[in-house]
């Protein structure tokens, strides 16, 4: 895979994001608060970590990816998009019935989707049956995973914890979107699922903090976790909710609200002064 | 009619015969011994895994499982694998049409002693609801063994109904062929028609004997595979016998006979009355005292066979 310096991940990061806004906004409905939290990720995993193939999407050999908190498709499709899984203006028929694009993510219909997703606590145990599967094949694959905060009150996630510990997948990570906030507030008000990081470390999980919207701590996260071996790698990206947007930043009502069109025009124009500002213009 | 085999003991037996093939895995929720893929694990032990007493994650992993070309055996009772892990089964097995194999033991009453709490009778309901599965729900070792073989040929989610009572043998190796889709014509009659699934076949015949005795030439078929349904057979029967019973170890509603039902309405009305567990919940007990406690012994499908032909007779 070609390098990408920090600066060109910025770049990339800025435009999933300015496309994140504007499938929310034509769609008008999707969530765009974690998907803005957590677009850093998709960019250092799909243009620096991942082994991927837009060319043959279900190639074998493959890293796959799961989204565990299947709302953010806007991030997980502006970034397939990005990487050329499919046209950037296919993004404008997000969430239309004539589209492909479903709501919540569909690996039947999306190329680049490696697994349908929307129902939380789901995903993360799909990632488990996917690291099972390369441990029995002897394949060298790795498997990511993304979830949210409010996605650990699913008892679920704990079961799925639980096993790929048990298995010692340490051919699997696990990001989480630590942005402390969830549809109805703080996620330690309404149902916390703290200490996260003691409770991942007693699951058996190798528990690695990073600042979520720096590429570099991202990158060595995820380069600590390849050689972690015998336990799966938890990486607790503290983030930001709506991260980029001045006006979305922090606040729990745009985890699912799209904006209006003065909202749409004043958030594209933050992110491509950023973008413009990159390339020196 | 030799030994007598629970569906769910030739589930294990048929999982270790065609366990050879490399893609198949098997998962189970620490109830290996009870659904017999301990069988397939003393075989194949390399591709069984325990998923422990988490049946959600087990379904969902199995989805994984099956993302990388795996032909995933998922096994546990059948309350909890349709019941506890249902939305799993939804939405990822059946909506991403996965290749996962539910084996669902310990269905209906004949559970018997561990009582309602462990007595599915909602399972063939609700697991037909859900697009892209197919539900599989064979009446001895035999026709088993056959819907096993049907299921790992099958390309996508099946939900394969078993039960804990060892049966007698229905059918033979020789001769015997399994169709998945297609039910099959168990004895030939021509006044009424049994259609039954599971472990009601059995009984079926019972009382087709017994109507046989009072000049009643009742017909039977096991519907074997309840979704997609044998539209042509039922319809078949409704048009030569013009009355049908359906009989079933399963609650009276969304189960087979709200299936044959469907069918009948849209098509060719027909008096049918419909055997089954009447909307409660089961208990513990033996299980030959709880099939007569709720209503599912030979006796009942004679008395609403009765019922049925005067409605056919008015």
């Amino acid at each position: 895979m070609s390098e990408y310096s920090l600066n060109d991940l910025k770049k990339i990061s800025y435009k999933i994001r300015m496309n994140v806004i504007e499938q929310v906004y034509h769609a008008a409905s999707g969530h765009p608060g974690g998907s803005l939290s957590s677009a850093d990720i998709f960019t250092v995993l799909y243009f620096s970590e991942m082994n991927v193939d837009p060319k043959n999407p279900k190639w074998e050999e493959r890293d796959r990816f799961v989204l565990s908190k299947g709302h953010c498709s806007p991030a997980l499709y502006a970034t397939l998009a990005e990487k050329g899984f499919f046209p950037k203006e296919d993004l404008s028929t997000f969430r239309q019935a004539d589209s492909y694009l479903e709501g919540h993510p569909n690996m039947t219909y999306v190329p680049g989707v490696d697994m349908s997703t929307g129902s939380l606590g789901q995903g993360i145990s799909a990632a488990v049956g996917m690291a099972l599967a390369g441990k029995l094949d002897k394949k060298d694959y790795r498997v990511y995973a993304l979830l949210g905060d409010g996605e650990l009150q699913e008892g679920q996630v704990w079961e799925a914890l639980m096993a790929a510990a048990h298995y010692k997948l340490d051919n699997m990570v696990a990001f989480l979107d630590y942005n402390r906030l969830q549809i109805d507030g703080k996620i330690t008000e309404v149902m916390s699922p703290e200490p996260v990081a003691d409770k991942f470390e007693a699951f058996g999980w190798k528990v690695i903090n990073a600042f979520g919207h720096d590429h570099q701590q991202l990158k060595e996260a995820l380069a600590e976790a390849k050689k972690t071996k015998g336990k799966p790698t938890m990486i607790i990206a503290h983030t930001t909710k709506g991260k980029g947007v001045s006006f979305m930043e922090d606040a729990a009502g745009w985890h699912g609200t799209a904006p209006n069109k003065e909202q749409r025009d004043q958030a594209i124009a933050e992110l491509n002064a950023v973008v413009l500002e990159l390339e020196g213009k | 009619m030799g030994d007598k085999i629970a569906t769910r003991e030739a589930y294990g037996s048929a999982l270790a015969e065609f366990g050879g093939d490399n893609r198949i895995v098997v998962l189970d929720a620490d109830l290996s011994k009870s659904t017999k893929t301990d069988t397939f694990k003393k075989k194949y032990p390399e591709r069984f895994i325990n998923m422990g007493i988490a049946e959600a994650n087990m379904m969902a992993t199995a989805a994984g499982l099956a993302s990388c070309g795996k032909i995933v055996f998922a096994s546990s009772f059948a309350m909890f694998a349709a019941g506890r892990a249902f939305e799993q089964v939804r939405n990822s097995i059946c909506y991403p049409r996965l290749n996962v194999k539910i084996g669902a033991t310990h269905a209906g009453i004949t559970v018997g002693e561990d009582g309602a709490s462990h007595q599915a009778i909602e399972d063939i309901a609700i697991m037909r609801a859900v697009p892209n599965m197919v539900v599989l729900s064979p009446s001895d070792a035999v026709e088993t063994r056959h819907a096993v073989k049907a299921a790992i040929e099958h390309d996508g989610p099946v939900y394969l109904r078993l039960g804990r009572l060892a049966v007698p043998a229905l059918y033979s190796e020789e001769n015997f062929t399994f169709e998945l889709g297609k039910g099959i014509t168990v004895a030939e009659g021509t006044d009424v028609t049994i259609i039954a699934t599971g472990l009601m076949v059995h009984t079926a015949v019972a009382a087709k004997e017994i109507l046989a005795g009072e000049g009643i030439q009742a017909r039977v078929i096991d519907i074997h595979t309840i979704k997609p349904i044998d539209q042509g057979i039922i319809l078949k029967a409704a048009k030569e016998t013009g009355a049908i019973v359906t009989a079933e170890e399963h609650n009276v509603i969304g189960g087979l006979g709200s299936a044959v039902a469907e069918v009948l309405i849209q098509n060719c009305p027909v008096p049918l009355k419909m055997i089954g567990v009447q909307d409660k919940f089961g208990k513990s007990g033996k299980p030959d005292k709880l099939l007569e406690m709720y209503g599912l012994t030979a006796n009942d499908i004679v008395s609403q066979v009765k019922e049925v032909l005067k409605l056919k007779n008015k």
